[in-house]
């Protein structure tokens, strides 16, 4: 059984489709990771799945059960952590934990025994009975995160779980996600515009746009698919993209030319050696180069390959090399 | 976490259990808030110092013998309408708190009966305080102890009845400012009443007004308790709270299956 799968999950907001027939399965123990820009439908399909919005087609269901039937058995199952850290300035953090255990039908006993356990999650030492308006943003984060664990769900859903968190407090959520999904088995579904966090945690990555998933693998998979290497000649005037790409794709060892403004993306299994002969190429029909590197192909490319734009121009996220 | 962390079993906690835990949640921030009840305890003796000071003496002529003890009901209405959660609660939707509500097993109606629970709290210690006030300056309770008791249980039922307005507007737009915008119900339930006179001594309009608004019965019932016995008018103050508890409950009960509704 599947922990998390979707069937035609379409979500409506009046004329616009927001969510446009997604089909999904994720896997108990999996960490999967929803990429997409801003306005892609990532929140949304984490909003039908979590039971916030209802799907206006199809259905999702989580450990089994039915979000549009049984919304309240996935409640019990799942644990949330939206984009914005929802918290209770007013509330201490046990306060606040407190509170949600008892929401989730825990027994003192066993509160007692989460809080102790999630007192080292949320690692604040003395702050933990200070009132969560005290608290740093990273502080407030795990909180959140802690919160979501209270009653050991099976499947953690956490949308844009580091967005707004400097460089250090990312990191500490990366590990924390990372040990979540090791040592206790819980599937976790992310959504991020952070080319690096899906690289660095997802097992499985699914590239969303425009409401649709276009494209779905392990990190390795994708990049793999779009070549060993890549060299990427940006050309000095966008005019001769066109031109440069359909006299590039005649070289020996070129796998595959992709042209996007003035950049030319040349795919090839052999990049060190093809540089040269490519700068030849190109100077060979009088069209001039104001930079030519060659890499190894990320997300980004993937995500380019898949959508036709590039997902870190939008969004400032950290592109894995 | 440590590795060797026993499993616990999440169920649904029940209705009665959800509404104890958000009232008991509410009745701490309330406590953490004192600034938000300032106006509730400020404004009732400031309105009641100045109506007696004014009136007390011309009170006579329009056949009011003690103005002290026609005026405290009036106070208990300023302490305690309006008195809700209703800000909070946009500040949890607004914040993302109340969607982390939602997608835990709480029960929905739990969530703002919880709420109207605390409220209720916070209206009887208020009316409390007011009565204490009334004592304090001189006014004596015909109905004794009981009595005491049922104008503090009056004033606390008529406080929970209008909190209704409040969260249906809350629920409804999200909005602060449209919260606050309670006052203009406020004002015409509180003025166009018998607060400054006897019915009697009301003309044209204004006696219509007074005679179709529910608060006249209210502020009638505690008069009498403090002034005169268990009367009829007690039980018309009780029906007259019902009615408004039971629009204002009606409206804010569709406003929250608005307000969870997945669609």
């Amino acid at each position: 059984m599947s922990a998390i799968r979707t069937e035609k999950l379409t979500r409506h907001f009046g004329e616009k489709v927001a969510v446009d027939g997604i089909d999904l399965s994720v896997q108990p123990g999996e960490i999967y990771g929803f990429l997409g820009p801003n306005g892609a439908g990532k929140t949304t399909t984490i909003r039908m799945l979590v039971t916030l919005l209802a799907p206006t087609s199809g259905d999702g269901w989580v450990m089994g059960h039915s979000v549009r039937q049984d919304p309240g058995a996935v409640r019990l199952r799942i644990g949330v952590a939206l984009q914005q850290a929802a918290l209770d300035g007013q509330q201490t953090g046990a306060e606040f934990l407190r509170l949600q255990g008892r929401l989730y039908g825990l027994s003192s006993s066993e509160i007692d025994r989460r809080l102790a356990d999630l007192r080292e999650l949320v690692d604040i030492g003395g702050d933990f009975d200070k009132r969560i308006k005290t608290y740093s943003g990273g502080m407030k984060r795990r909180m959140d995160l802690a919160a979501a664990l209270v009653h050991q769900p099976s499947v953690l859903f956490l949308d844009e779980p580091t967005t707004g968190l400097d460089p250090v407090n990312r990191r500490k959520v990366w590990e924390e996600i990372r040990r979540l999904n090791g040592e206790f088995g819980i599937t976790i579904l992310l959504t991020t515009q952070y080319l690096e966090e899906a690289d660095q945690l997802a097992g499985r990555v699914g590239i969303i746009s425009e409401g649709k998933l276009v494209i779905e693998g392990t990190p390795s998979e994708l990049k793999r698919g779009i070549g060993t290497d890549l060299v990427i000649v940006k050309l000095h005037e966008e005019s001769t993209a066109l031109h440069a790409a359909s006299h590039l794709r005649t070289l020996d060892g070129v796998e595959r030319v992709e042209s996007h403004g003035r950049e030319v993306t040349v795919a090839t299994a052999a990049g060190p050696r093809l540089v040269s002969r490519l700068a030849l190429a190109l100077d060979e029909i009088g069209l001039a180069v104001d930079e030519l590197t060659i890499r190894t192909p990320t997300l980004d490319d993937v995500f380019l390959e898949a959508t036709g734009n590039r997902l870190h121009a939008e969004n400032g996220g950290g592109s894995a090399q | 976490m440590s590795e060797a962390t026993l499993q616990v079993r999440p169920r649904p906690a029940g209705f009665l259990r959800d509404m104890l835990t958000i009232a008991g949640r509410a009745l701490r921030a309330a406590s953490r808030e004192p600034d938000v009840l300032f106006v509730s305890l400020i404004v009732p003796p400031f309105f009641f110092a100045v109506n007696v000071g004014a009136l007390e003496r011309t009170a006579a002529f329009v056949g009011i013998d003690d103005f002290r003890a026609f005026q405290l009901p009036v106070a208990v209405l300023f302490a305690v309408t309006g008195v809700s959660r209703a800000v909070a609660l946009v500040t949890d939707i607004t914040s993302g708190y109340f969607d982390r509500l939602l997608a835990s097993p709480v029960n929905r109606a739990a969530l703002l009966l919880g709420l109207m629970a605390s409220d209720f709290v916070v209206v009887i210690a208020l009316t409390a305080l007011v009565m204490l006030m009334g004592l304090i300056v001189g006014v004596e309770l015909a109905t004794g102890l009981v009595g005491a008791a049922g104008f503090l249980l009056l004033g606390g039922l008529w406080g929970l009845a209008f909190t209704g307005f409040p969260y249906a507007i809350a629920l409804r737009t999200g909005s602060p400012t449209a919260v606050n915008l309670i006052f203009l119900l406020f004002l015409p339930l509180v003025f166009l009443t018998t607060a400054f006179a006897p019915k009697e001594a009301l003309s044209g309009w204004m006696s219509t007004a007074a005679d179709f608004n529910p608060v006249t019965y209210v502020l009638a019932g505690l008069r009498d308790l403090i002034g005169t016995g268990w009367t009829r008018e007690v039980l018309r103050a009780v029906a007259a709270i019902g009615g408004v508890g039971g629009v204002s409950f009606g409206l804010a009960l569709l406003a929250l299956r608005g307000r969870v509704r997945r669609g």
